[in-house]
């Protein structure tokens, strides 16, 4: 077990595709740390330079305080979990969680000791003499984690590994993932497009857009607190609402509409709402209702204020009236930065708060 | 299940019977006494002359020298269609494997110079080859037999494809497990190969099995006549009225035509289980 270290860790391929740039983060032993970012920003790129599996271009990673920039993935003391499993065909369950540990001449008794461990913990007890192909998606995964598990490394690498399941497997399997990693205490750095998984899974985030770093913050720290619009815009389903607004003699003005206090520059603002943080009210922002999202738990109301779209999230017994006005807060509204979308740190006075993601 | 259209299985008997009823000739035509074969033509009931004549042909020393006899070929052949089959999947496996997975300035043009050669039949370099097999002392040797036709285009090629097929993420597993590049080819490539070898095995096999220029030109000792040079020399003793062994030339035709069968049988067994195995 041990923490991992990355020092302006940058990646640029053939062809000058900067695919990473200046990643700095330091993740602590036993650290489920998640990198999320929409598909191309880098993530496995990162990932797979933390494995050894792609060469770093600039910067340091160090695993345990160790430097691994010029180690091979077999040195580094990590396992990796693949999107589509990478099981060896040809070899049993057993077999494939033995491999590794065959290779490093771990003594007989010891490996078999792991791997019964393993299948005991991932109850694939049953399967264990089976081939891949005679296993379910959801228990080809299991064996993948398995083989990472047996190996007793300092960090487990995840790239998307739930991808290929169905939605519900997904969801159970997001729980075992976390389980595990809680009763093992392994580092975890775990990839994945989809920010509820992200969400659900990390002690830290860290987001990535065009292979940089967007934010790296707990999860609530995110949602709450998104430090630019690309975060506000990617964490939450549904996403925060952004909406062109100004800030006229300190105050927040839409549509004509005072909605509160900001102590930013004059002019031109980037409004982040979340959906939920807009309630209806008998006077207040006009909103035009275009279509409704039922959840069951819930509804999300889609519509625009002042022609910019616009999602509203509504309790479920909630009425929808004809002419929707919406009531928002003063602490519940965000600036950004219209042209670098970065947040204006102390636009609006702000209380704590806590609250559950959507 | 689709109804039995009676058409269908006439076409199928009528090729069947194309095929077979040559080989039936030719296994029954050995069962007869050469002079009764010389009058009548050729028999589709079988005589009573087999057990005498295949008898013959797998102990008799035959030849110019009379020297070799028909198992003698027979092992020959053997050696020539296993020395080849085993060669050249050895040999290509490893040069698609440094072709695939070595990153190497020249892969791909090397590469497309072996595919080029695919289209080049041995006849075109056979003088070349005799040439420094000679050179080397290699004529009269089962290494000289051997060795030159090992480089197979059509293997390498077929290797290259499907170790292409095969996922990155298996090499990228097995180097995460600490196999080098000896363990991932011998404990991943290798077993993931098995239909690929099963199926070049008997398309060299074959190969080797019926060369024929080949081996005439690499030896001279009779010792290491194979069948085919056998069943072509019987054939060539029309000096004055004496009557070539139609009887021994089938029956060594029938005998040569054996041990590639066998091949075909197992390794298509293997072949077939490969294919339905694998879940790509
Ligand atoms: N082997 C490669 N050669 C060149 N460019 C690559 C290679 N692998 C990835 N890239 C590029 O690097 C960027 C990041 O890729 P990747 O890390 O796979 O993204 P993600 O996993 O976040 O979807 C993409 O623009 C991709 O096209
Ligand atoms: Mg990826």
């Amino acid at each position: 077990m041990a923490g991992i270290t990355f020092q302006g860790v940058g990646k640029t391929y053939a062809g000058n595709v900067n695919a990473v740039r200046e990643v700095t983060l330091e993740v602590a032993d036993g650290e489920f740390i998640v990198l999320v970012g929409p598909s191309g920003c880098g993530k496995s790129t990162l990932l797979r330079m933390v494995a050894g599996l792609e060469e770093i271009t600039t910067g340091q990673i160090s695993i345990d305080g160790r430097v691994v920039n010029r180690l091979d993935p077999a040195d580094r003391d990590i396992a990796m979990v693949f999107q589509n499993y990478a099981l060896y065909p040809h070899m049993s369950v057993r077999e494939n969680m033995a491999y590794g540990l065959r290779n490093r001449r771990t003594p007989r008794d010891e490996i078999a000791r792991r791997v019964d461990d393993a299948a005991r913990m991932l109850e694939l007890g049953p399967y264990l003499d089976r081939k891949p192909r005679a296993l379910s998606g959801g228990q080809r995964q299991r064996v993948a984690m398995g083989r990472a598990i047996v190996r007793q490394p300092a960090a487990f690498l995840f790239d998307e590994p739930l991808s290929n399941l169905d939605a519900k497997l997904r969801v159970a399997m997001r729980g075992e993932i976390r389980r595990l990693q809680r009763r093992l205490g392994t580092t975890a750095l775990y990839v994945t497009h989809d920010q509820l998984e992200a969400m659900t899974l990390a002690d830290r985030l860290v987001v990535l857009n065009g292979g940089r770093v967007e934010q790296i913050g707990a999860p609530l720290e995110l949602y709450h607190h998104p430090a630019t619009t690309f975060v506000a815009g990617f964490i939450g389903a549904p996403a925060m609402n952004l909406l062109d607004a100004r800030i006229e003699g300190g105050r927040v003005m839409l549509a004509g509409h005072d909605l509160g206090p900001a102590r930013g520059p004059e002019g031109a603002v980037t409004l982040g709402i979340r959906a939920e943080d807009m309630h209806p009210a008998e006077t207040g922002l006009p909103m035009a209702v275009d279509y409704v999202e039922e959840l069951g738990s819930g509804r999300i109301v889609h519509g625009a204020i002042d022609g910019q779209p616009v999602a509203l999230a509504l309790a479920p017994g909630a009425a929808l009236p004809a002419h929707l006005a919406l009531h928002i807060a003063p602490e519940a509204l965000h600036l950004f930065d219209t042209t670098s979308g970065k947040r204006l740190p102390d636009a609006l006075p702000r209380p704590a708060r806590t609250g559950v993601p959507a | 299940m689709q109804k039995i259209k009676p058409l269908d299985h006439l076409i199928l008997i009528l090729g069947a019977a194309i095929l077979i009823v040559p080989v039936l000739m030719a296994f029954a035509s050995s069962t007869h006494s050469a002079a009764e074969i010389h009058m009548n033509g050729l028999y589709l009931a079988p005589g009573s002359e087999g057990v005498a004549t295949y008898h013959k042909v797998l102990t008799q020393r035959g030849g110019f020298t009379g020297e070799v006899t028909g198992a003698r070929m027979l092992l020959n052949s053997l050696i020539l269609g296993v020395g080849f089959a085993v060669g050249k999947i050895v040999l290509s496996m490893m040069a698609a494997y440094a072709l695939v997975y070595f990153r190497f300035r020249l892969a791909t043009p090397i590469f497309w110079a072996i595919f080029t050669t695919l289209l080049l039949p041995l006849e075109v370099r056979i003088m070349p080859s005799y040439q420094v097999m000679s050179q080397l002392h290699l004529l009269n040797t089962y290494t000289g037999l051997i060795v030159p036709l090992l480089a197979s285009a059509t293997g390498t090629f077929y290797f290259r494809q499907f170790f292409k097929s095969v996922p990155d993420e298996l090499l990228e597993a097995a180097r995460i497990d600490g196999a080098g590049p000896v363990r991932f080819f011998i404990d991943i490539l290798v077993p993931l190969s098995r239909t690929m070898m099963a199926a070049i095995f008997i398309i060299m096999f074959v190969y080797g099995w019926n060369q024929y220029l080949w081996p005439m030109l690499m030896t001279t000792d009779e010792g290491f006549f194979t069948l085919m040079r056998g069943i072509k020399t019987i054939l060539q003793v029309w000096v004055g009225s004496q009557i070539p062994d139609y009887n021994e030339a089938f029956a060594l035709a029938v005998l040569a035509m054996l041990p590639p069968l066998l091949v075909v049988l197992v390794f298509q067994r293997m072949f077939i289980k490969g294919l339905t195995e694998s879940d790509k």
